[in-house]
């Protein structure tokens, strides 16, 4: 159920460490994310695609990625237009456009857009393992990065859960109708894989405190950083502080 | 001459599930003087939460344990207990938490203390010895039932311990898997109690039979671990025997 497909490969982005990466996403997309100036957001994402072509990633799965992303700022685009106000409108097909609506939609796609760039490049080319003890590392709250890791871990086994008692319930004529039945089942199906759930993490934690768990997720490998990690950090937190600049002192020509 | 201490001894132990009126296990008294134990008892009757006593995973209403020959009691000294005891469990898919069977099988060892590199060199020398070479970049989900079940042996025996504690290992198992199993803990230097019904299983691997009735444990000196062969259609396909 739960596949890494961008997690594979032999490109720079998946032989550096994911410390490097995490701080340079991070830097990224928060530039990304709060900057008001299209041509910061447009360099931006321009920038983040290119370090994602770099990644190599399989072109129909990142197509079916930008996808999903985009059908949320088609939204955007469907009610920004209308519903924003402002002094300017355009006609088009005898619909009046905001101008600013239009922009805010525009800015809003790309920055989005970048920031899906940006993460697919540099988070999604490290295993998620590899990146709850990065963040660890990092100094993040040890328990945020536990219940990061074992939510991963345990979702499918849940879902295997659940998926047998379905199964079950089917395999003895349960047809899900619109009937107090069908609820009442239901009800039951998701309390059971609930109860059971919690009873198979109790047994997990029991197997961890067997082997001598005592609050500590020790990772396997961790290489040191290497020169190269320490020249791409220094890179990306450069064109990071570039592009805090271009936002904060946008040229007078520009948007 | 004083006998030497011995590892594990248990002295009227009791226990009460919470919820529950009626004991479970009541003043049981064990000693760890054999060294192939095999445990027997009706279903419900208390042989997994003896196990579960003995690693401290739920403790006695009353009663004493000692590991040893010092008395076992605050979470510190059972964090002691489950460096030289381990506890192979009946479902290996709760045993199994980490991503590769690499991992796994190092995650003992790495809470032990090893670093990194040790660790690796320990469980690869694990699963070679288990027979599972060349298993290290497994995904330990998608394993069979008899793969995971020896995995879940390697990440045990990673940690060194003196004495197991198997809990049903020949369940679910088919018989070529079962009888690697048996080579495997007939080679093992370990000490061990192997909770089972399946007496064949008990015959191969154990020297000494313990039963839970009524609430207790008793040794067996009447019952004799014994084997015979025998015959009926479809013997050769897998198949469990009553006890």
């Amino acid at each position: 159920m739960i596949d890494e497909p961008f997690a594979v490969g032999s490109t720079l982005f998946h032989r550096l460490d994911a410390r490097v990466k995490c701080i340079a996403a991070a830097a990224l997309s928060l530039d990304l994310a709060l900057t008001g100036s299209f041509t910061a957001a447009l360099t931006g994402c321009l920038l983040t695609a290119f370090l994602l072509l770099l990644s190599r990633p399989d072109p129909k799965l990142l197509g079916k990625r930008i996808l999903t992303v985009n059908f949320f700022t088609l939204f955007l685009w469907l009610t920004l237009p209308f519903t924003y106000g402002g002094a300017e409108y355009t006609s088009f097909l005898s619909l009046q456009l905001s101008l600013e609506g239009l922009g805010t939609a525009a800015l809003i796609t790309v920055k989005t857009n970048g920031i899906l760039f940006c993460f697919l490049a540099l988070l999604a080319t490290s295993p998620l393992v590899n990146l709850g003890h990065a963040l660890e590392k990092l100094g993040m709250p040890r328990k945020l990065i536990f219940i990061l890791l074992f939510s991963y871990r345990q979702l499918f086994i849940i879902y295997q859960e659940y998926e047998r008692l379905q199964r079950a319930a089917a395999l003895r004529g349960f047809v899900p109708t619109n009937s107090m039945h069908t609820y009442r089942t239901y009800g039951h199906l998701f309390g059971m894989t609930l109860v059971k759930s919690w009873k198979r993490a109790e047994r997990i934690h029991q197997a961890m405190l067997l082997r001598g768990f005592h609050g500590k997720l020790i990772p396997l490998n961790q290489p040191p950083l290497t020169g190269k990690d320490q020249l791409f950090l220094f890179i990306m937190l450069l064109l990071s502080l570039l592009l805090a600049g271009v936002s904060l002192f946008p040229c007078p020509h520009t948007l | 001459m004083t006998p030497p201490t011995p590892l594990l001894e248990l002295r009227d132990i009791s226990y009460t599930y919470p919820g529950t009126a009626e004991e479970t296990l009541s003043h049981v008294n064990f000693t760890l003087t054999d060294e192939r134990i095999g445990l027997i008892g009706a279903n419900g009757s208390g042989k997994t939460t003896f196990f579960q006593l003995i690693m401290g995973l739920i403790r006695p209403q009353s009663g004493e344990l000692f590991f040893q020959g010092k008395m076992v009691h605050s979470e510190k000294d059972f964090q002691e207990l489950r460096r030289t005891i381990g506890f192979l469990f009946q479902n290996s898919d709760d045993q199994l938490f980490s991503p590769t069977v690499l991992e796994d099988v190092a995650f003992g060892p790495l809470n032990m203390g090893a670093s990194p590199d040790e660790a690796k060199e320990i469980s690869i020398k694990t699963l070679e010895k288990l027979g599972l070479k060349d298993f290290e970049d497994r995904i330990t989900h998608k394993l069979s039932g008899g793969e995971k079940k020896l995995t879940a042996l390697a990440t045990i025996l990673s940690m060194q311990p003196k004495l197991l504690l198997l809990d049903e290992p020949s369940n679910n198992l088919d018989p070529a898997t079962r009888e690697r199993l048996i080579n495997i803990l007939r080679g093992l230097d370990q000490a061990h109690i192997i909770i089972s019904h399946d007496m064949d299983f008990l015959a191969s691997t154990c020297a000494q039979l313990y039963t839970i009735e009524h609430r207790q444990l008793h040794r067996c000196d009447q019952k004799q671990v014994h084997s015979h062969e025998h015959l009926h259609p479809y013997g050769d396909k897998p198949h469990q025997h009553g006890t």
